[in-house]
This record gives structure tokens, sequence and C-alpha cells, in this order.
């Protein structure tokens, strides 16, 4: 959540839950703004019970980069249950984007589950795969087989921070795959709760060739979109 | 009525428990997707009857036709030359493969990476809930993909399959393929049928089959018109009931359709304001009760004006030419016909971009989406070459893969809204 004049007011991070549009009414109640603008997974369901418009994540995420640095023209977003490459204009309008296939791999889900498999925060990964001694190879595609694949490499004793590294990696080809898809333009902005990775963001930007900007809050991107949008709506 | 049907289904041998979960299950489907719109074309009532009945009237047809020895003939594919079949009084209909219904059935039994249409087909024949398929004397598959190729052998088990070879290049050679293919065809149906095509009556049925395509032609020419009299999903629905219906009546109830459309365009009554984004979509064929993608594009407020795929302009695009009246001729210009179907199962197949790129112009729309079934690897590799086309000609495009579950409809959406946000003018 954010809220919005010409900067960023306030805002505010935090789990969605069971009940998503509680747990929005409690980050709004009290609060005083002119509109909403509601992007994300369950934005129709909450806009039309609170009152608000929607817009896509892939916009929102395109105008929050833009305002933060006014030379971004491509946005990757790894994201808790999706990632995504948005390719912008030179004036700043979405031109190509691509999205994950269905599954989950790739995405801020794949490196939970693996985080929970090492018996780590998902905030520390990074920071093991940065501490590996030696590379490995992770071979699946699939979430569900990547977890088999890591309980036989803890079973035969492998180093933690290797199979960290290994998983980042996964990761990092997918991701940087994607964006060599649609088409690399710099400034490249990495946005989601993964660009607070570390070891993720020097990966993916060695996979492009790129050095990446990760914002101060790379979680709230795509509400700045959504809350300049808002603004800017008569 | 409702007795009668299930005494005809029983008959048929129908596996009524699960049958009837099939129907309850289409009731409210339609009701949302359907019957919530606003604006719709009186025409539409008599497809909304159909489908409100959709397992009993036209079953009933077929089953008299039985009765008075007559035989039904169930197709998959736009392929098979359905003049052949109206030649020697049989009835073709094509069967449909468009619900997730019967896709958990036939995962006990073919390969889970199998697309959609090819499980959901073959699902309803092994449950037993289709009476179409029941109901038939002879099931006509084709070679057109590997999925449905392997799948024909394995439904051959449950009831007799005859599968035509469908070429997989347009060569001279690949032409007299097919040419051989559609004679045989006309001697296995002779002998299904015991009757003999002769020119007379082969020549009836192109007449009757062609009037049905010029009423499906006639019907998206009108599509072009800004704002649109009619919606994507009710051509969809109005195209896929062409194919099992008795051709004679569907063109009456098509041509009445477009008698009202040819006034709303008069009137300049259109169902979506004009500056709703008007779309192509273009690739796997949506075989009935599929109606997933038009419906998450249009409740996004964008309106889909066309559709390049079997079950819209390769269906009806083409004529079989006039030609004197003789087999041989008649035979010829039936398989010149077929042959010019430009079907992803063909390599090359650079005709179907060109044809995007012509109706994207004709049919003035605002961006085409590129829909592939998941594990269709025909259609899914045409995307790339469409891409780059798409590109050149400065033509918005979006890529989806999906299948028949719900549980994508979220992802899909955003996508859709992103693209349709990114086209907007």
């Amino acid at each position: 959540m954010v809220t919005f004049d010409t900067v960023v007011k306030d805002s505010h991070v935090i789990e969605t839950g069971t009940n998503p549009l509680r747990r929005c009414q409690e980050l709004m109640s009290g609060r005083d703004y002119g509109r909403l603008v509601v992007t994300g997974y369950g934005r129709h369901f909450v806009a039309t019970a609170l009152g608000g418009e929607v817009v896509s994540e892939i916009r929102a995420f395109a105008i929050g980069a833009r305002h933060l640095f006014s030379d971004c023209h491509m946005v990757i977003d790894i994201g808790g249950q999706d990632c995504k490459v948005i390719l912008m204009s030179p004036e700043g309008e979405v031109q190509k984007f691509e999205m994950n296939d269905r599954c989950a791999a790739g995405t801020g889900k794949f490196l939970e589950i693996m985080a929970n498999t090492l018996e780590v925060e998902v905030g520390e990964l990074g920071n093991l795969a940065l501490g590996a001694t030696r590379t490995i190879q992770i071979n699946s595609l699939c979430t569900v087989f990547a977890e088999s694949e890591v309980v036989s490499l803890i079973a035969r004793g492998e180093e933690p921070g290797a199979i960290a590294l290994a998983l980042h990696n996964a990761v990092a080809i997918r991701i940087s795959t994607m964006a060599r898809r649609v088409g690399i333009q710099e400034r490249v902005v990495f946005a989601g709760g993964a660009a607070l990775n570390q070891c993720l963001k020097e990966l993916v930007g060695e996979k492009l060739g790129v050095e990446l900007t990760v914002p101060a809050e790379p979680q709230i991107v795509g509400a700045i979109g959504a809350a300049i949008l808002a603004g800017q709506k008569r | 009525m409702a007795n009668e049907n299930v005494q005809m289904w029983t008959e048929l041998n129908i596996d009524l428990k699960s049958h009837d979960m099939l129907l309850s299950a289409l009731g409210p489907i339609f009701q949302e997707v359907y019957l919530s719109q606003k604006n719709r074309p009186a025409g539409m009532g008599f497809y909304d009857f159909v489908v409100g009945d959709i397992h009993g009237i036209r079953v009933r047809e077929l089953r008299e036709h039985a009765k008075n020895g007559g035989k039904v003939v169930a197709t998959y594919c736009v392929f098979v030359p359905e003049e052949l079949v109206w030649a020697a009084d049989a009835i073709p209909v094509g069967l449909c493969a468009g619900t997730q219904f019967s896709v958990p059935m036939a995962e006990e039994v073919l390969p889970r990476n199998t697309c959609a249409l090819i499980k959901s087909s073959f699902g309803f024949r092994l449950g037993r809930v289709c009476p179409y398929v029941q109901a038939s004397h002879l099931i006509v598959g084709e070679t057109t993909c590997d999925g449905k190729k392997k799948m024909f052998e394995l439904l051959n088990e449950y009831q007799p399959v005859y599968v035509m070879e469908v070429p997989n290049k347009k060569t001279e050679r690949s032409r007299q393929l097919w040419h051989g293919e559609v004679l045989a065809f006309k001697d296995v149906i002779e002998k299904l049928t015991h009757n003999k095509i002769t020119s007379e009556k082969l020549g009836q049925a192109i007449d009757l089959v062609n009037a049905r395509r010029l009423a499906l032609q006639r019907l998206y020419n009108l599509r072009k018109v800004s704002p649109v009299p009619i919606s994507g999903k009710d051509a969809l629905l109005a195209t896929q009931v062409s194919f099992y219906d008795d051709a004679k009546r569907d063109t009456q109830m098509l041509t009445a359709l477009c008698d009202e459309l040819d006034k709303r365009v008069a009137a300049g009554q259109g169902v979506a304001p004009a500056n709703a984004p008007r779309i192509l979509i273009s690739g796997s064929p949506m075989a009935i009760p599929n109606w997933k993608l038009h419906h998450i594009i249009e409740s996004a407020g964008a309106v889909v004006v066309c559709e390049e795929s079997c079950t819209g302009t390769r269906f009806f695009s083409d004529l079989v030419k006039p030609t004197k009246n003789n087999l041989d001729d008649q035979l010829k210009a039936i398989s010149d016909r077929y042959m010019n179907i430009h079907c992803a199962c063909f390599t090359p197949n650079d005709e179907r971009p060109d044809d995007v790129v012509r109706l994207a112009k004709e049919y003035k729309v605002d961006g085409v989406i590129h829909y592939n079934l998941q594990f269709c690897h025909t259609y899914a590799n045409e995307a790339i070459k469409m891409e780059k086309r798409l590109q050149k000609e400065g033509i918005p495009l979006l890529r989806i893969e999906t299948d028949y579950s719900d549980e994508d409809k979220g992802q899909l959406r955003t996508r859709i809204e992103a693209f349709l946000e990114m086209i907007k003018k």
C-alpha cells in the first residue's frame, strides 16, 4: 500500500494472508485519501469493495519504476507468485511484456520453498548463496522436482551454500531468458521482493550483461505506480 | 421432455450419473458467460435454446434418422469432407471437445501432457457422457497432429474410427495423396451407408454446405463494422453450433441472425462502445463449450471481432468451387478446397500469417491475441513466426497458452488487461 501526493507519503508491506479484503480494509481505515487504485491479484475484488479502480500490475510497475528512475526502460519483477519482464517505450509506455507460464518455477514461491528446505529464512537465502565455496548444478525446471533434488543433495552432505547458489542460478537463468526474448534496454530496474536478494541481483545482472538498479523499497514499486495513476485520474 | 431424454440416453448407454453432473455444471456456466450479456441480438435465442437442450433435440433427430436406416458420422476436424457424408444421405456431426469435465477421465489413459482438446474428446467417449458419439455409426479421425493420431488408435478400441491421412506438406505429391484419401473416404461412406454417391447428390451436398459457408461469411463480415453488432462470444457460439446442427436449418438461422444484424448496423447499434478495443483471436480451435478466452477478453471491456481458427475463418472462408456435373471434377474441387486449409499441421504454413495480417486490417483490430492450447506443439511453434511478422506490420500481439481449467483465469486476466491497457487508443 502506498499513499502518494507528489512523493510517496506513506507505505506499508504486509502479508496478504487468508482474508485480503480485511487486510486492505484495516490498512485503509482512518486514512485520508482522494482516489484509490488497486493492482495485483485480487484487485477487482478489493476495488469493488472499497470503491476504487484497477490497473494491471504490468502498467503499475512501469509507471512506478519510471517515477523512481526517469530513464527506466525496462522492469524485471520477481514477485511471490509470478515473474515478469516489461519493456517500455522512450515515453515510458508499456511496449512489450512477458510473464512466467503457469508454474511457480522462477518466482518468489520457488525461493520460499527452497529456503524452507534449507532451513533458513527466505531473507537469508541470498547471503547463504553468496557464501558458497563451490558451484553445482540443479537440473530441474520444476519447483517440486527441484525440491527433491535439494533433498538428495542435502542427504549427500552437499554444502548448503552451494545448493542455494545453484537455486539462485536456476531462477536467474529463467528470468534472463525471458528478458532476452523481450529485448534488453537500459536502464533496467529490478523490482519485487526478490530484488532484495543481493545474490539474485548479481546473477541476473551478470547474465544480462547490465548493472541492475534496485530501488530502496523494491516491493512497493507496483503500489507507487497505482498511486500515481490514482492522482492522474479525473 | 426430460424423461424422454433420459430414456434416449439410457438406450445410448450413457453414464447417466456422470452425464447429469456435466449438464448441471453447464447451466450456471452458460448463465454467467452468455445470458448475462446485455443487448444481444434476438436471433441468438435459437442458439440459447440449442444449448439449453444440448443433448436432447438434435440427438433425437439423429436417432430418428438412424431408426429409418440412416447413418451418423462423427468427426473432429474441419479437414473431413462433410459433403461426401451428406451426399450419401448420412448426417455428419462435429463432436464437442471443449470442456474440462471429461479431461480427468481421459487422464486415466492418455498421457497428461496431451492437449486439453484431445483429452476432452477422448474422455467423452471413455466416460460415456456424449450422446452424439454414442449415437454415431462411425467416427472419422485424421492425422493432423501426433496427439490425435495416437489417440485415435486407442479410441478405436471403444468404437470404430476411420482415420484420414492429412498430408504434412502442400506439394503436388501431397495433393495427390490427399485426393486419394478423399476417394477412399468416399468408398468408406458408400460402404457404411449402402448408398452410391452420385454426381447429382454430390452437387446438392456441395451447394448445401457452401450455402452454410456463405451464411457464416456474411455473419463474420458484419463484425467488420464499428460498433460491432454482435459479441465475439455470440459469434463463436453460432459457429460452434454450425458444426453439428442440420446444415439447412443452420443456414436459415444464420441468415435470420444476419438479417437482424443488418438492421443493427444500419441503426449504428453495437454491443460494445465504439471505442472498445477490437481483438482478433488466432490459433488453436475452440470446441464447444470452450468459451473461456472470449469470456475473459470481453469481460475486460474488449470485443472479439474475428477468429482465425478452425472454429472461425478456417471453417468457412473457402467455398468448394463450381464444376461441371461429373464426379471426377466435383471430387477434385472438394480435395482442392479442403487442402487449402491453413492449419499448423502443415509445414510450411506461411499462408497463415498472411491471413492474420489481412484479417487484422479487414476487421480493423486494435490487437491480435494468439491462442494455443498447452501441449499444442504446432500452434505454439507457429506463434514464433506470427510474432515476428506482426511486429514487422506494427500489429500488437499477445501470446496466450492455456487449457480448459479455471486455475489460470486470474493470470490470464492480468495479461489480457495489461495488453488492453497497452493498445488503448
